[in-house]
């Protein structure tokens, strides 16, 4: 098997979220995601990939609004979030927890209604992330009846597990486990409950073909967006 | 404030000028670190030690926001987030919000876009989808949900209230002789500047000509009826990017998020790129930031 980066790994686990949609947008500080998309595009998917924050060539001539027009619209089939704090009900946090202070909820608490999909994203696995509840809700996973909502969560991806969500029961279910990490370790890592799928999964590692295009044609398109990302992945990379 | 732009463009000599015309308390409007920051009036804001900005973040903050707070020229900030991007975290934001110096006005960023918007109409308001269930709703006092009066099913939707900086700063590709800017595709710049009662420019360049008679470029162009007034400025959003005349300087954000999570850091950080650099100016006509 070959050796692999573990954002590779996410990258392609990402990219298999991604599925048949459309059209997908990114978000600000989201290299895994804009590689899950680029890896997308270097296989030949017929994909329309908008980087809110691509430095030159910009996909939005209307300033920064139009990403949320065009969401507004209908036209997004697949959004990101990070946050500080998730919680079982899929609420996310960006702003404040226990005398802390993180950036802001961004276009969160917008989004998360009007794309279709939503994957939720965050490397650290952890207790102080993965919370009972959130200490703030910048946007809520579910909305009360008659509140207008287009989407919401498809599945939160964390740097040791896969959850889907379920929108009939509006609980998480852990779909698979990263290569080495296992169900005992996601149960004391994760403060909120979940269901479990018997067996539990191992997430799919990445294949030759998708290792050889992460480091080639994906590699040089990301270092031109995410310079300290590529570095630290793929080394010196000459961007496009 | 005073009244809205009149048709005469005014030149100032340079961002130190500008920063003269920023009066302390002022409601400013700042565009994200992608978007043609006017990084030497920044610069000048905190030499000339402004005291008590409001800052409005169309619609998130970056590192131009970060310095003017850590200087102590902020008194609240309204924004999405304030973020140094792949930098990381904003380092004199979080220390001034955890340690109570900064109020922050929570939004999220097609609130901001919305609530600019409505002042662009002249309209007291704007309604906006989603939102409802954020606990930024509660925060919001000027944030209304309302039932949407055109049906008869129950559809609540949120008001954004009309936003109406005293001033909008940003930095632009040109200036032409009549007044006109360059902005390119940064439309947010032209919102925000229809939205607030003045508009100051810094600018790398001045054409000659009237650049609203040229098609190509026209699209591109805030009109001078906007533009308070205009200063040149070469290199004016350093560290930050014009795009296809300079990158954004990554070594050098990364650094200032590194040295400026100490008070004492980012003291030497203003010594060395703020207050350093006056005096080389004073001393020399070519100043220089490499």
């Amino acid at each position: 098997m070959a050796e692999y980066a573990r954002e590779e790994l996410l990258a392609c686990t990402v990219a298999r979220l991604i599925g048949e949609a459309a059209h997908v947008a990114v978000g600000a500080a989201s290299p895994i995601p804009a590689t899950a998309c680029a890896l997308l595009l270097a296989q030949g998917r017929p994909l329309r990939v908008s980087l809110l924050h691509k430095r030159a060539g910009n996909p939005f001539t209307e300033g920064s609004r139009e990403l949320f027009d065009l969401a507004g619209q209908g036209r997004i089939d697949v959004f990101f979030l990070g946050a500080a704090q998730i919680d079982g009900r899929a609420n996310v946090n960006l702003v404040r927890a226990g005398g802390r202070r993180f950036p802001g909820s961004f276009g969160s608490a917008f989004m998360y209604f009007a794309a279709r999909r939503t994957i939720l994203f965050r490397e650290e696995h952890s207790p102080r992330v993965l919370v009972p509840k959130v200490d703030f809700v910048s946007a809520p996973g579910v909305s009360a009846a008659g509140v207008w909502r287009r989407g919401g969560p498809q599945a939160l991806l964390t740097g040791m597990a896969l959850f889907r969500w379920q929108a009939e029961r509006t609980r998480f279910r852990l779909e698979s486990a990263h290569p080495g990490h296992d169900s005992a370790e996601i149960r004391a890592r994760t403060g909120f409950d979940y269901d479990l799928a018997e067996p539990l999964a191992s997430t799919p590692t990445p294949s030759a073909g998708e290792l050889a295009l992460l480091r080639g044609p994906v590699a040089r398109e990301i270092a031109g967006n995410y310079p300290e990302f590529a570095r630290r992945v793929w080394g010196r990379v000459a961007p496009v | 404030m005073a009244d809205l732009a009149a048709n005469a463009p005014r030149f100032l000599a340079d961002a130190q000028a500008i920063a003269a015309q920023v009066p302390d308390g002022a409601f400013v409007a700042l565009p994200p670190d992608y978007s043609l920051v006017a990084a030497e009036v920044v610069r000048a804001l905190v030499r000339r030690r402004a005291r008590g900005l409001r800052l409005l973040g169309v619609p998130v903050l970056g590192y131009g926001a970060d310095l003017l707070i850590g200087a102590g020229c902020v008194e609240s900030v309204e924004t999405s987030a304030v973020s140094l991007g792949e930098a990381g975290p904003a380092p004199r934001f979080t220390e001034a919000v955890e340690s109570g110096a900064l109020r922050v006005v929570d939004s999220t960023c097609p609130m901001v876009h919305t609530g600019l918007q409505a002042t662009e109409k002249g309209v007291p308001f704007m309604p906006l989808r989603g939102v409802i269930g954020s606990d930024l709703v509660t925060e919001r006092s000027d944030w209304k949900v309302i039932q949407n009066p055109l049906t008869s099913e129950p559809d609540p939707i949120v008001l954004a209230a009309a936003i109406e900086p005293d001033i909008a700063l940003f930095h632009a590709r040109w200036a032409d002789r009549s007044g006109n800017v360059w902005i390119g595709r940064r439309r947010e710049l032209a919102t925000i500047a229809h939205a607030s009662r003045r508009t100051y420019v810094t600018y790398e360049e001045l054409r000659d000509g009237d650049m609203l008679e040229d098609e190509l470029l026209a699209p591109g162009v805030l009109s001078s009826v906007y533009v308070t007034a205009a200063a040149p400025a070469a290199r004016g959003a350093w560290p930050l990017g014009v795009v296809d005349l300079y990158a954004i300087d990554d070594a050098h954000l990364a650094h200032y998020g590194r040295v400026a999570r100490t008070r004492e850091g980012f003291e030497r950080y203003l010594e060395e790129f703020v207050w350093r650099s006056t005096r080389e100016r004073n001393s020399s006509p070519a100043p220089s930031h490499a």
